[in-house]
C-alpha cells in the first residue's frame, strides 16, 4: 500500500463500455456513416421513418472498427431533436452499437441537448464554438459539463473560421483559458476541432490548407498537451467526389502526417481507410505533394492529382469486410467458415480441398472434422454458443452435399471392383421423439449437436412407436438411443420403450431429454425397467459429454455405475420423501375449497355463446404479441428477454439469433408462409358440490370433470380446484370458455430447409411457430376479455404484463397443472369442433398435431388462478373415474405423475 | 468539528443499514402509515414507508438512533422514494417537499444530539436520493424499444424537487443511491448541479451509489462498471461506490475493481448476502462484518455499511471489524502526461 495509485489525466469516454483514449491507441476512429448530411443512405432510410434500418448503418460501423459513433440529424426537412431523440434510444436498445460511445453532432444546440438526455454513457457533444461570443459559449459549455459530456470545439470565433495555422492555435489557447478557468473543464475532455478545409480546389489560397492543420494541430498538442484533436477528414478531398479511390487515398496520406503531427481522432467511414503502404506509390507521390503542398506552383501537382484521378474508374467499392483469411490454406479456410459460420465459400473450398485429398472421404474426416472438432472444444468450454453451433452445422452439411456424389461415385466403383466399400467409422446415436408426442426442437438441436460433435446421428422424427425405434436400433447398429418429449403421457412411452429394451436383451444406453423429462422420474420410473444404462441428459450441450463418456470404454462403467448408485439414491430419497406430506380426504378438501362469496356476484355474461371461427388470423399482429424468452431457452439461451440481447457472455449471439429470427419473421409474415387458425367458445356453465362443471351446449349438457388439491394447506390456503371459479347456480348464471388455437403450413418450408441443409433456420422456424401460437392464445384471450366476454373491457396491459400474466381470468390448458387430466381434451375439442374449425389432431396420447398448437378453457372470475393439483390419493381417483364413467385403471394411467400412491 | 473530508482521512467511516428491515419489525397496520391525518386518503398507503416521516416520525428517529448506536457515522434520510414519479403510486405527489422536509430533519435532530455527546465522532445525514420506479435508458415496451415512460426533464425536476426539501431540511451530503440506469442518475447529478448553482448556496458534497444487477458486473441498464464510473466521473463525488442486489461475497470484485478505478472515495453497502427461497436475507452480522473485514484490510474501500436485509447489529459488527484498518488512501491524480 505505499505506493500509491496514479491516476492517468486521458480522456475518459463511455458507452456501454469504457473508451480510454491512451497515447498508445495511435487514432481514434468516429464513425462517420450515422449522419444525415454525409451519408445518402441514411438520410433517406430517416427520413422514411425506417429506423430500424438505419441501425444497421450505425452496426455496419461498429463492426467496421469505429470506436465512437458520431450521429447527425441536421436536415432542413426533419425535425432534428425528435429524430435524434428517437435514433439515440433506439439505439440503446442494441447493445452491440450501444457499448461504443457517441458523438452528438449538431450544429444546433437544441439538437445537441436533446440527443444528451438519452444517452446514459459519457457522450462527446460536436461541436460549440465563440462563433456567438463567449458568453453563449460559455452557457454552452456548462450545459455540456453539466451532462458529463466532453466538447469539440471549433476553431470559429466572432470573426469567422479560422483558416491559417496561427488563427486556428490561438482561437484554440482563447477558449483552452475560457473553458478550464471559467466553466471548470477538464484539460482532457477538451477536443479541438482546427478545420480541415478541402484542397485542390484549383483556388492557390486554399492549396495550404491541409499543411495549416497539420501544423496547428502540432501547435496546439505542444501548448496543451491534455486536449485533444479531431477533425473531419473527408472534407480533406471534396474535390475529387465520386471517386472514391483517390479519396481514400488522400484520406490515408493526410492522416499519416496529421496523426504524427499529434492528431487523435477523426471523422472517417471506418470501413474505408486504406493503408498508407498499401496506396499504390505514384498515387501516394502525388496526394503527398497536394497535401503538404509541395512542388504545387501554380496548381502543378493539383493538376496532376486531377489528371491521375481522370485515370482511375471510381469505383463502387461496397463494403469492405476483413478477408485476409481468404489467402490461406483451403484446410484452415474451411476450418474459418465452420467456426464463423460462414457459407458464402464453403462449395469452392470443399472442391478444392477434394482435389487436392486422394479421396472425397478424406475431406470429411480431415479438416471438416478438425474445423468441427474445434467447434466443439470451443461450445464445450463455453465460448462458443447453441445458435453459433448450429450454424456451424449448416456449413458442415453443405460441405458434406458438395462430397456426397463423389462419395456414391467411389462406392458404385468399388462395386463394380469387388472391393468392400469402406466402413464410416463415426458412431451412430439413433433418436426419435416417443410415440403420441410431436414435439421435436429439442431432439434436432441434440441431434445437429451431436453431428457437429463427429457422431452418426439417426434421426427418426415424432411419433415413432417403440417397435421402431429398437428395431431400427438393432438394424443400424446404434451404438445409443437418445428419446425425447415434452408432454406427460410421454413419459410412460418411455418406461415403456425401456421395458421393452430389456425384453429384446438389448445393450446399448438410453437417454432420456425433453421439457418433461427429469432426473428424479428417470431415476424412479424408467431406470429401473433397463439395466444396461439410463441416463438423463439435462440439454444439448450435456449430451455430447455423456455421449462421448458412454462410447468411451474405460470410461463407460464407472460413468453408469455412477449414475446408477445416484439414480438409486434419488429414488430411495423419493420414496422416503413421499410419506412426509400430509393429504386430506377428498371429501375434507371439499370442504376448504376456495371461499367465494356467490350472493351479490353478477356473472359476467359473453356477447354470444356457442363457437367463433378465426380463419387466417393477421400473423403482423400476433408477431406483437410474441414472449421471446422461451425462443431463447429452446435456443439454451437461458435469462430475462430482452436483458439477455445485453448479457455480458452471450449477448452478442443472442442478438444475432434475435434478428435472424426476426428477419424469418418478417419473411413469414410478408409471403404468408403459415397461416393461423383457432376457434373460440363460450357456454353457460355451473359447479357442482363435486368439482364438475356443468355446461349447457344447445340443448344438451355436458359435464366437465375437474380435480382438487389434496395436499394439507397453511391455515387459511384453499384446497383449489377450476370448479371453485364458477359459480354454482341452477339457472347456470355463470360461463365457461375455450379456445384452441394453431398455426399452419410449417411444412413445406420446413422441408426446403432441410434440403439446403440449414437447421439453423429450421430450428428457428419451428421455435417461431409455437411462439406465434402462444402468441395467438395471448392475443385471442386479451380480445375475449375486451371483447368477446367483454368482462375487462377497459384494462390495458403492455406485452410484458400480459406475459407476467396480470390480467384477469385464466386459460388453463387440459393435460397442464391445474388440469393435469389429458382426455378432457377430448370434450374441449368436441364443444369447439377444433379439428374442423382449427384444424388440430390429437394424438393417441392426446399430443395436438400440428406441434405448435394451443387450447383450453377460459374462467373469468377475478379471482381464478394458476396452480398446480400436485399429488391426489386413491379416494379423489376412485371418485373422478366414477364421474368420467372411465375405468380406475384408466384414469390412474393417465394420471400417474399425479397419484400420491403406486400403482 | 471535523468535516466528512476529513474524517475521511482519519479512518473508514460507517454507514447506516437497511431501514425497511427495520420497519417490519414494527408491523404497522393501514392506519399507523396513515395516522390521523391521512385517514381518509383515498388510496392505501400501507408500504409507503417514507410517509412515516410525517406520521410515525418517532419510530423513524428511533431507528436512527439504533444505527448510531451501532456506530453509523453517516445516516440515510427515509426518503429513497420521496418524488413525485414514485409518490405517484399513492396520489401524493403534492407532499413531496415536506416528506423530503421532514425527513432530513428528523435524521439532523438526532444526529446533532450524537455529535454534541461526542464531539470527536461527528454524524453525518445523508440525503437519500432513489432511483426512481421509471427509467430512462430502458423502454418499459419490448415491443417499442425506443419508447420512455418518463423524460430527462421530468426526471430532474422531480430530482430537483427533492433536492430542495433535503437541503432545506438541513443535510449534509446528497447520496445518489441504488442506481440502475446511469442516465437516471446523471438527471440527478443534473439537478444538483443547477439547483445549487442557481440557489447560490454552497454545493453540498455528493455520494454515488451503484447496483451491479448480476455476476456479470453490469448494471441493468447494461453497462460495465468503468463505464459506469466514466459516466458518472463529472458529478465530482465525494464518493463513488456499490449498494444492494448483492452479498458482500459477491460484491468483493466488483469494489475490488471501483478502488482501482476511482480517484475520489469509494463506498460499498451489501444486503446481507443474497435472499433465501422465500426472499429473506439471513446472512448473520459477523458473516457480513468478515466479508467486510477483508476489503479493509486489502484498502478498498473508505465507506461501509449495509442495505436490504441489514441491521444495527450488522452495522455493529462491521465498525467494529474495520476500526482498525487505514482507510484506502485516495490515488494520485496526474496532471500532466509523462513524455512518450
Amino acid at each position: 500500500m505505499s505506493d500509491s495509485l496514479l491516476i492517468k489525466p486521458f480522456l475518459r469516454l463511455s458507452g456501454l463500455e469504457p473508451l480510454v483514449v491512451r497515447p498508445e491507441m495511435n487514432f481514434v476512429n468516429i464513425g462517420e456513416r450515422t449522419n444525415v448530411t454525409g451519408s445518402k443512405k441514411f438520410a433517406r432510410l430517416i427520413k422514411e421513418n425506417k429506423y430500424e434500418e438505419a441501425l444497421s448503418v450505425a452496426r455496419q460501423q461498429v463492426e467496421n472498427g469505429a470506436q465512437i459513433l458520431d450521429v447527425n440529424m441536421d436536415d432542413a426537412l426533419l425535425d432534428g431533436e425528435k429524430a435524434m431523440q428517437k435514433f439515440l434510444n433506439l439505439l440503446q436498445a442494441e447493445p452491440d452499437i450501444a457499448r461504443i460511445p457517441i458523438m452528438i453532432d449538431s450544429s444546433k444546440f437544441q439538437i445537441i441537448e436533446a440527443g444528451l438526455k438519452c444517452v446514459q454513457g459519457k457522450c462527446i457533444v460536436n461541436s460549440i464554438s465563440m462563433k456567438e461570443g463567449e458568453e453563449k459559449f460559455i452557457e454552452q459549455a456548462i450545459i455540456c459539463k453539466s451532462y458529463g459530456a466532453a466538447v469539440v470545439v471549433m476553431a470559429f470565433d466572432e470573426k469567422g473560421q479560422a483558416d491559417t495555422r496561427d488563427r486556428k492555435v490561438d482561437i484554440s489557447a482563447r477558449a483552452y483559458k475560457i473553458l478550464t478557468e471559467k466553466v471548470g473543464f477538464d484539460p482532457q475532455d477538451i477536443i479541438f476541432d482546427p478545420n480541415i478545409f478541402a484542397v485542390a480546389t484549383g483556388i492557390e489560397e486554399h492549396n495550404n490548407y491541409a499543411v495549416d492543420f497539420i501544423e496547428a494541430t502540432r501547435l496546439i498538442k505542444q501548448k496543451m498537451p491534455l486536449v485533444k484533436v479531431s477533425g473531419g477528414v473527408s472534407n480533406i478531398s471534396f474535390s475529387f467526389r465520386g471517386n472514391d479511390h483517390v479519396r481514400e487515398a488522400m484520406h490515408s496520406v493526410f492522416l499519416y502526417y496529421a496523426i504524427k503531427a499529434g492528431m487523435d481522432m477523426g471523422i472517417v467511414n471506418a470501413g474505408q481507410l486504406v493503408v498508407y503502404d498499401e496506396i499504390e506509390p505514384s498515387l501516394r507521390t502525388l496526394c503527398e505533394d497536394v497535401l503538404l503542398n509541395r512542388n504545387n506552383d501554380n496548381n502543378e501537382a493539383t493538376d496532376k492529382l486531377i489528371q491521375f484521378a481522370e485515370t482511375v474508374k471510381a469505383k463502387g467499392k461496397a463494403e469492405v469486410r476483413d478477408e485476409a483469411w481468404r489467402n490461406t490454406t483451403v484446410e484452415e479456410r474451411l476450418k474459418h467458415s465452420l467456426v464463423n459460420g460462414i457459407t458464402d465459400y464453403i462449395e469452392a473450398d470443399t472442391e478444392e480441398a477434394r482435389q487436392k485429398y486422394p479421396k472425397p472421404l478424406d475431406v470429411i474426416e480431415g479438416p471438416l472434422m478438425d474445423g468441427m472438432n474445434v467447434v466443439g472444444d470451443l461450445f464445450g468450454s463455453g465460448k462458443m454458443f447453441l445458435p453459433q453451433v448450429v450454424k456451424s452445422a449448416r456449413v458442415m452439411k453443405k460441405s458434406v452435399a458438395v462430397l456426397t456424389p463423389f462419395i456414391e461415385q467411389e462406392k458404385e466403383l468399388n462395386r463394380k471392383n469387388n472391393q468392400t466399400p469402406e466402413k464410416s467409422s463415426a458412431a451412430k446415436i439413433l433418436l426419435a421423439t416417443v410415440k403420441g408426442d410431436v414435439h421435436d426442437i429439442g431432439k434436432n438441436i441434440v441431434g445437429v449437436v451431436l453431428g457437429c460433435n463427429g457422431y452418426d446421428v439417426v434421426d427418426l422424427g415424432v411419433m415413432v412407436p417403440a417397435e421402431k425405434i429398437l428395431e431400427t436400433a438393432e438394424k443400424e447398429n446404434a451404438s445409443i438411443i437418445g428419446l425425447s418429449g415434452l408432454i406427460t403421457p410421454s413419459l410412460d412411452e418411455m418406461v415403456h420403450v425401456a421395458h421393452e429394451m430389456k425384453r429384446r436383451g438389448m445393450s446399448q444406453p438410453l437417454l432420456i431429454g425433453g421439457a418433461t423429462t427429469s432426473r428424479t422420474h428417470t431415476a424412479v420410473k424408467i431406470a429401473p425397467q433397463y439395466d444396461n444404462g439410463v441416463v438423463h441428459v439435462l440439454d444439448a450441450s450435456r449430451s455430447v459429454t455423456v455421449a462421448g463418456v458412454l462410447l468411451n470404454k474405460d470410461q463407460k462403467g464407472d460413468f453408469l455405475g455412477k449414475i446408477k448408485s445416484e439414480y438409486q439414491k434419488l429414488k430411495t430419497d423419493f420414496e422416503n420423501k413421499k410419506s412426509v406430506k400430509q393429504f386430506l380426504s377428498i371429501e375434507d378438501a371439499r370442504k376448504n375449497k376456495v371461499k367465494i362469496d356467490w350472493s351479490d356476484y353478477n356473472a359476467p355474461a359473453p356477447s354470444q355463446t356457442g363457437t367463433i371461427v378465426f380463419d387466417h388470423y393477421d400473423l403482423e399482429e400476433l408477431a406483437k404479441y410474441i414472449d421471446w424468452q422461451p425462443f431463447f431457452i429452446a435456443w439454451e439461451l437461458h435469462g430475462k428477454f430482452p436483458q439477455i440481447l445485453k448479457d455480458e457472455k452471450v449477448g452478442s449471439e443472442a442478438t444475432k439469433l434475435y434478428n435472424d429470427a426476426r428477419a424469418l419473421l418478417k419473411k413469414i409474415i410478408q409471403e404468408k408462409w403459415l397461416t393461423a387458425k383457432g376457434v373460440i367458445g363460450f357456454w353457460p356453465a355451473t359447479a357442482t358440490d363435486d368439482d364438475t362443471i356443468e355446461l349447457k351446449n344447445g340443448n344438451s349438457t355436458v359435464n366437465l370433470e375437474f380435480l382438487r388439491q389434496q395436499i394439507k394447506k397453511a391455515a387459511d390456503q384453499p384446497n383449489i380446484s377450476l370448479a371453485d371459479f364458477i359459480k354454482p347456480s341452477k339457472e347456470f348464471q355463470d360461463h365457461i370458455g375455450g379456445f384452441a388455437v394453431s398455426i399452419h403450413g410449417i411444412e413445406p418450408h420446413i422441408k426446403k430447409f432441410q434440403e439446403q441443409h440449414d437447421d439453423y433456420n429450421k430450428i428457428i422456424l419451428q421455435a417461431l411457430a409455437d411462439r406465434l401460437a402462444e402468441a395467438f392464445a395471448e392475443r385471442l384471450h386479451e380480445r375475449v376479455r375486451k371483447e368477446f366476454w367483454g368482462y375487462a373491457k377497459t384494462e390495458h396491459f403492455t406485452n410484458e404484463e400480459l406475459i407476467k400474466e396480470d390480467y384477469i381470468g385464466i386459460r388453463p390448458a387440459p393435460g397442464y397443472p391445474a388440469c393435469p387430466d389429458h382426455t378432457e381434451k377430448y370434450k374441449l375439442f368436441a364443444l369447439l369442433d377444433a379439428t374442423k374449425h382449427a384444424g388440430i389432431e390429437l394424438t393417441e396420447s392426446l399430443a395436438m398435431y400440428p406441434a405448435s398448437s394451443v387450447s383450453g378453457w377460459y374462467f373469468s372470475h377475478p379471482r381464478s388462478q394458476y396452480f398446480g393439483i400436485g399429488k391426489v390419493l386413491k379416494d379423489q381417483i376412485e371418485d373422478y373415474a366414477q364421474r368420467k364413467g372411465m375405468a380406475i385403471e384408466e384414469v390412474e394411467r393417465w394420471l400417474r405423475p399425479n397419484l400420491e400412491y403406486d400403482i | 468539528m471535523k468535516t466528512i473530508q476529513e474524517c475521511l482521512k482519519d479512518r473508514i467511516l460507517i454507514i447506516d443499514g437497511a431501514m425497511g428491515t427495520m420497519l417490519q419489525r414494527h408491523k404497522l397496520s393501514e392506519a399507523d402509515y396513515r395516522g390521523e391525518r391521512f385517514k381518509n386518503w383515498s388510496i392505501d398507503v400501507k408500504g409507503n414507508s417514507d410517509l412515516l416521516c410525517i406520521t410515525q416520525p418517532d419510530i423513524i428517529a428511533s431507528i436512527h438512533k439504533q444505527y448510531l448506536d451501532a456506530g453509523a457515522d453517516i445516516i440515510e434520510t427515509n426518503t429513497f422514494t420521496s418524488t413525485s414519479i414514485a409518490q405517484a403510486d399513492y396520489g401524493m405527489q403534492e407532499l413531496v417537499h415536506e416528506l423530503n422536509v421532514s425527513a432530513a430533519r428528523i435524521a439532523k435532530k438526532v444526529a446533532t444530539e450524537y455529535t454534541l455527546k461526542d464531539p470527536d465522532k461527528p454524524r453525518f445525514v445523508a440525503g437519500a436520493i432513489g432511483p426512481l420506479n421509471k427509467t430512462l435508458s430502458l423502454s418499459p415496451d419490448v415491443n417499442d424499444p425506443g419508447f420512455r415512460a418518463v423524460s430527462f426533464d421530468d426526471v430532474v425536476s422531480a430530482y430537483t424537487e427533492q433536492i430542495k426539501g433535503l437541503v432545506e431540511g438541513g443535510v449534509d451530503l446528497l447520496l445518489i443511491e441504488t442506481i440502475f440506469d446511469t442516465l437516471n442518475a446523471k438527471a440527478a447529478v443534473f439537478a444538483i448541479k443547477k439547483f445549487f448553482r442557481e440557489s447560490g448556496s454552497k454545493e453540498l458534497p455528493i455520494m454515488i451509489s451503484g447496483t451491479i444487477t448480476d455476476a456479470s458486473g453490469r448494471t441493468l441498464s447494461g453497462q460495465t462498471l468503468e463505464a459506469f464510473y466514466i459516466s458518472l466521473s463529472h458529478a465530482k463525488p465525494l464518493s463513488i461506490g456499490l449498494n444492494c442486489a448483492l452479498g458482500a461475497a459477491e460484491m468483493r470484485p466488483h469494489i475490488e475493481e471501483l478502488s482501482q478505478l476511482a480517484s475520489c472515495y469509494t463506498s460499498a453497502y451489501p444486503n446481507a448476502g443474497l435472499p433465501n427461497a422465500m426472499g429473506e436475507y439471513d446472512e448473520q452480522p459477523h458473516q457480513t462484518a468478515h466479508f467486510i473485514e477483508s476489503w479493509a484490510e486489502q484498502g478498498f474501500v473508505n465507506i461501509v455499511g449495509g442495505c436490504c436485509g441489514t441491521t444495527p447489529d450488522h452495522i455493529r459488527h462491521i465498525a467494529e471489524a474495520v476500526k482498525n484498518f487505514k482507510p484506502r488512501e485516495l490515488p494520485v491524480v496526474e496532471k500532466e502526461l509523462a513524455e512518450v
